[in-house]
């Protein structure tokens, strides 16, 4: 399947390209509480997409929403053009792995796979030879006859996906399937997940609040906040081109800088450079390792500063470095680890790096 | 970890205890069914078949053991059909009145049994409030007389009193199933009916299981609803054993009886434990 | 979980049906009291004549209330048995190893699932063939060794919910084990014992099977009532019935918040009938 990049889209648009699902304006609140507001979002064939969030931030909501197990005070629901959300979950082509895989603990490996298959009385023959195939697909044809509870989790978690899949959905949802995993078979199961989409080529709609593993799999990130879509974009788009500061934040490490444009150049504390924006306050996303130590006689328009090494922090591969300003303004920039300059450093970093944000305290206000 | 002196002060206080009033009491039961009542109406001990050839020899004794056995699959099924669905009622559909539903189940559980039996007794009868209902509303001219003094009361009864006993083991079973289980079967496109047959009634067995055991197990040793409800029809094996120890004064015949029924008692048990093992998330 | 929002066939039937056996269940219980102040006895449809008079003449019969003072002695007596050896059958069940462990735990247990008449009977014989004679004390051996298999499963169960690490931590500190226990342990099976005990109370004041062969000349309460039972139908019954109604339902909802203050769910009932099998 082609790889699938997309160019960013504003959040609350809807796309003209026929999608394979179409949430349109779905809000829900439990009690009092609003847990998600009007969410419209829509899900291209073939896609891996990821809705990343805090705990709390309706995530979770949303894929029990499209896989039936809730339903929405609002909105619709749409998959091919027609209606999803009065159906219930038996009757969607919808498939779901759950977050504690949910195995039927009295049936093997191999009768749990073929669960979906039996429901829908589907010839013996077919049902075995379909459920070879998906135990094969994931490495799990020699466990055919256990019983979950003798696997182990990392097992239990492909024998789910191997459930989920050979009913041949048109949509798989994953509800945070690896956070039970430890690091290091969390991170190859990222990679084996992903290759598993492309091979089958259903769209993924996977839940996590790991913003590392959203980068890592997904062909568009779907970040949701407090109920709201705060960006949908490739995992590329989202980190070079956060939105809001929120988001900045959010993904990666930033340093957030408050100025005032006038007349087509912005001050920021001591520091000041040309911009095309209209006059007003500004927010700005510099990422750490957009900052860079001055390379004497560089490029003009580099913005140019001095600032005293504070802290230092050691990242392996790379380290964050704390400069403190002669006003006070503290900066974050990473460098390679076996740089080891120290006390006063003369930086440097381009104007087209420093990304306008949306600031995202109003938002918190709204509440 | 613990200390001599402390493991021996809290096994031997009841493991003396249960030896002295458990297992010599059974041992004797074993012990008098070999022995013989001489005319004088004392227990002579000599070591005699006799007691258990009479048993199998005399039909009375095999038959009310039947029509015992029979009257307690019954209770037990009953109690089965009414208990299940309560239990799954409670466990699916009950949501913030699950608690209040559960304590109105286990109250009449430990309310007295003789008042229980007494009540229904007062209910069944030709003058009771059953009969006397029936014909004030006119639906009968005369008294239904099969109501009491017969297995239908004894049965129904029973079936009163064990109905809870059975509602428990499976209500805890079905608490036991995970949510999401059900929600993965859905997800895999079983109805709620198929969900049930697939899902929930497997991983529900052994609570019916255990229920069941009980049920049937309490039943069939039951003389006090026969005595009170049951009539001449309605005799079960541990009346016999009752007058036995009474009026007609065979200890030994009664410990005989007494003692084969400690025996199906303890194998049902063992029985069905094995069949619970083996359907514990199988 | 509830049945599922958007499900079509969610059962219509079940709450009818669970209605249903609700009445089945309360249906005689509700009639005891009902005609216990009927005017014109037990039986007979509609009830007429509201009337104190059965409590009245319960209140005047002798017999009736030494039988409420025997049982009620005997009750105490047995709870003490039952606490005094089934705590500690419960803490060499949770923690201790010894030969014949299994065999100890199924026999404490037996009694509960074995009919009535079979636990009394053998210790009828007991009593018999030891030259002891029937009365109260037999009763309250009877019970007593009946009910160790609800204080042991009750304890048991508080015991299991017991945090290890406070033990320890009381050994650490430099208790030993007598005080740890003392100090430590039992104050946290405080709930769980007086459940217990309240439970074991109620079970021996409305005990008969085990009491039926172990009778003397003194009767507990439901042995009263059983004797005038085959005498014939009185109303007093019923009044004495709706009183006995009224005691156990105090005592077993007591029990239940008791075990709910404990932990979240209650699911004691069935542990002691998972217990047994």
């Amino acid at each position: 399947m082609a790889s699938v990049t997309q160019p960013e889209i504003a959040p609350g648009t809807v796309r003209t390209v026929p999608s394979l699902l179409s949430i349109h304006e779905v809000a829900k609140s439990f009690g009092p509480t609003p847990v998600l507001r009007n969410i419209s979002l829509d899900i291209a064939e073939g896609e891996f997409l990821t809705v990343l969030g805090e705990s709390g931030s309706g995530k979770t909501t949303l894929l029990r929403i499209i896989g039936g197990f809730e339903s929405a005070d609002s909105g619709q629901i749409l998959m091919g053009g027609e209606r999803l959300d009065p159906l219930p979950p038996y009757r969607r082509r919808v498939n779901t792995v759950f977050q504690h895989y949910a195995l039927f603990p009295h049936l093997t490996v191999e009768e749990n796979v073929g669960y979906g298959l039996r429901v829908a009385k589907l010839p013996k023959e077919e049902i075995i030879a379909r459920v070879q195939q998906a135990l094969a697909m994931v490495k799990m044809t020699a466990y055919a006859g256990s019983k979950p509870s003798k696997i182990s989790g990392g097992q239990q978690q492909r024998v789910a996906l191997a459930r989920a899949l050979v009913n041949r959905p048109r949509l798989l949802l994953l509800d945070e399937p690896l956070s039970a995993l430890d690091a290091n078979l969390r991170r190859q199961m990222q990679v084996e997940l992903k290759s598993l989409q492309r091979e089958v080529g259903i769209s993924f709609v996977f839940v996590t609040h790991d913003q590392d593993e959203a980068m890592v799999m997904s062909d568009r990130i779907a970040l949701l906040r407090m109920g709201e879509l705060e960006q949908v974009a490739s995992p590329r788009e989202i980190y070079s081109r956060p939105a809001t500061a929120y988001t900045a934040q959010f993904i990666g490490h930033t340093n957030l800088l408050r100025g005032e444009v006038k007349g087509g150049i912005v001050r920021c504390h001591s520091l000041s450079w040309p911009v095309d924006l209209p006059d007003g306050p500004v927010l700005f996303s510099l990422r750490p390792e957009n900052i860079r130590f001055a390379a004497g006689a560089s490029g003009s328009n580099a913005v140019h500063f001095r600032a005293r090494l504070r802290t230092r922090i050691f990242h392996g591969a790379t380290e964050l470095l704390q400069a403190e300003c002669a006003d006070g303004l503290v900066l974050s920039l990473r460098t390679a680890s076996y740089d080891n300059r120290h006390g006063d450093l003369d930086l440097e970093f381009a104007p087209a790096d420093a990304i306008p944000v949306r600031d995202s305290d109003d938002l918190k206000k709204r509440n | 970890m613990f200390s001599r002196a402390y493991r021996a002060a809290i096994t031997i206080p009841p493991l003396l205890w249960v030896a002295l009033f458990l297992l010599l009491p059974y041992a004797l039961l074993f012990c008098y069914s070999f022995w013989s009542v001489s005319p004088a109406q004392a227990i002579v001990h000599s070591w005699t078949l006799n007691n258990y050839r009479e048993l199998f020899r005399v039909n009375v004794y095999l038959q009310t053991l039947f029509r015992s056995m029979w009257i307690a699959a019954r209770v037990t099924i009953f109690s089965l059909l009414l208990g299940y669905p309560l239990a799954y009622y409670l466990s699916f559909g009950a949501g913030a009145r699950k608690d209040f539903l559960y304590q109105l189940v286990i109250i009449p559980l430990w309310v007295s049994y003789l008042v229980r039996a007494y009540a229904w007794k007062t209910i069944l009868g030709s003058g009771g409030v059953l009969n006397t209902l029936l014909q004030y509303v006119h639906l009968t001219n005369h008294p239904l007389n099969f109501l009491l003094y017969s297995p239908f009361a004894v049965v129904l009864t029973l079936t009163h009193i064990y109905t809870p006993f059975t509602f428990l083991p499976i209500f805890a079973s079905l608490e036991h199933i995970p949510r999401n289980l059900i929600e993965a079967s859905h997800d895999l496109g079983a109805s709620p009916l198929q969900t049930f047959w697939r899902v929930v009634l497997p991983l529900s067995i052994p609570g019916v299981l255990a229920g069941a055991t009980f049920a049937f197990v309490l039943s069939l040793g039951d003389f006090l609803a026969p005595l009170l409800l049951g009539g001449p029809s309605g005799i079960m094996i541990s009346n016999i054993v009752v007058s036995l120890f009474g009026a007609a004064y065979n200890w030994p015949l009664g410990a005989a009886i007494s003692f084969g029924m400690l025996v199906l008692v303890i194998g049902l048990l063992f029985l069905s434990e094995r069949l619970e093992k083996k359907w514990s998330f199988r | 979980m509830e049945l599922p929002m958007s499900s079509p066939n969610r059962s219509h039937w079940l709450p009818w049906h669970a209605t249903l056996v609700f009445g089945f269940l309360y249906l005689p219980i509700v009639t005891l009291i009902v005609y216990s102040f009927n005017g014109s006895g037990v039986g007979g449809f509609p009830p007429r004549d509201f009337t104190l008079d059965w409590y009245r003449e319960l209140f005047t019969d002798d017999a009736i209330w030494n039988s409420v003072l025997n049982s009620l002695f005997v009750a105490f007596a047995a709870v003490a048995i039952a606490l005094a050896l089934g705590i500690p059958a419960a803490l060499a069940l949770d923690r201790a190893n010894f030969p014949g462990k299994a065999l100890f735990r199924r026999l404490v247990l037996l009694p509960l699932i074995l009919p009535g008449i079979i636990t009394g009977l053998s210790l009828l014989m007991l009593f018999r063939e030891g030259g002891m004679k029937l009365s109260l004390v037999t009763i309250i051996l009877g019970h007593g060794t009946a009910l160790i298999s609800v204080a042991t499963t009750e304890v048991f169960a508080g015991l299991q919910k017991l945090d290890r690490a406070q033990e320890e931590a009381s050994l650490d500190l430099g208790a030993n084990y007598w005080q740890t226990f003392w100090r430590v342990t039992l104050p946290n099976l405080r709930l769980s014992i007086i459940g217990a005990a309240l439970l074991i109370f109620t079970l021996s004041m409305d005990e008969i099977a085990v009491s039926f062969f172990l009778i003397g000349r003194d009767n507990t309460l439901p042995l009263e009532i059983w004797g005038r039972l085959r005498r014939g139908i009185t109303p007093e019954i019923n009044a004495i019935s709706t009183i006995i109604f009224v005691f156990s339902l105090a005592a077993i909802v007591t029990w239940y918040r008791l075990r709910a203050r404990a932990e979240g769910r209650v699911e004691i009932a069935a542990e002691l009938v998972e217990a047994a099998s």
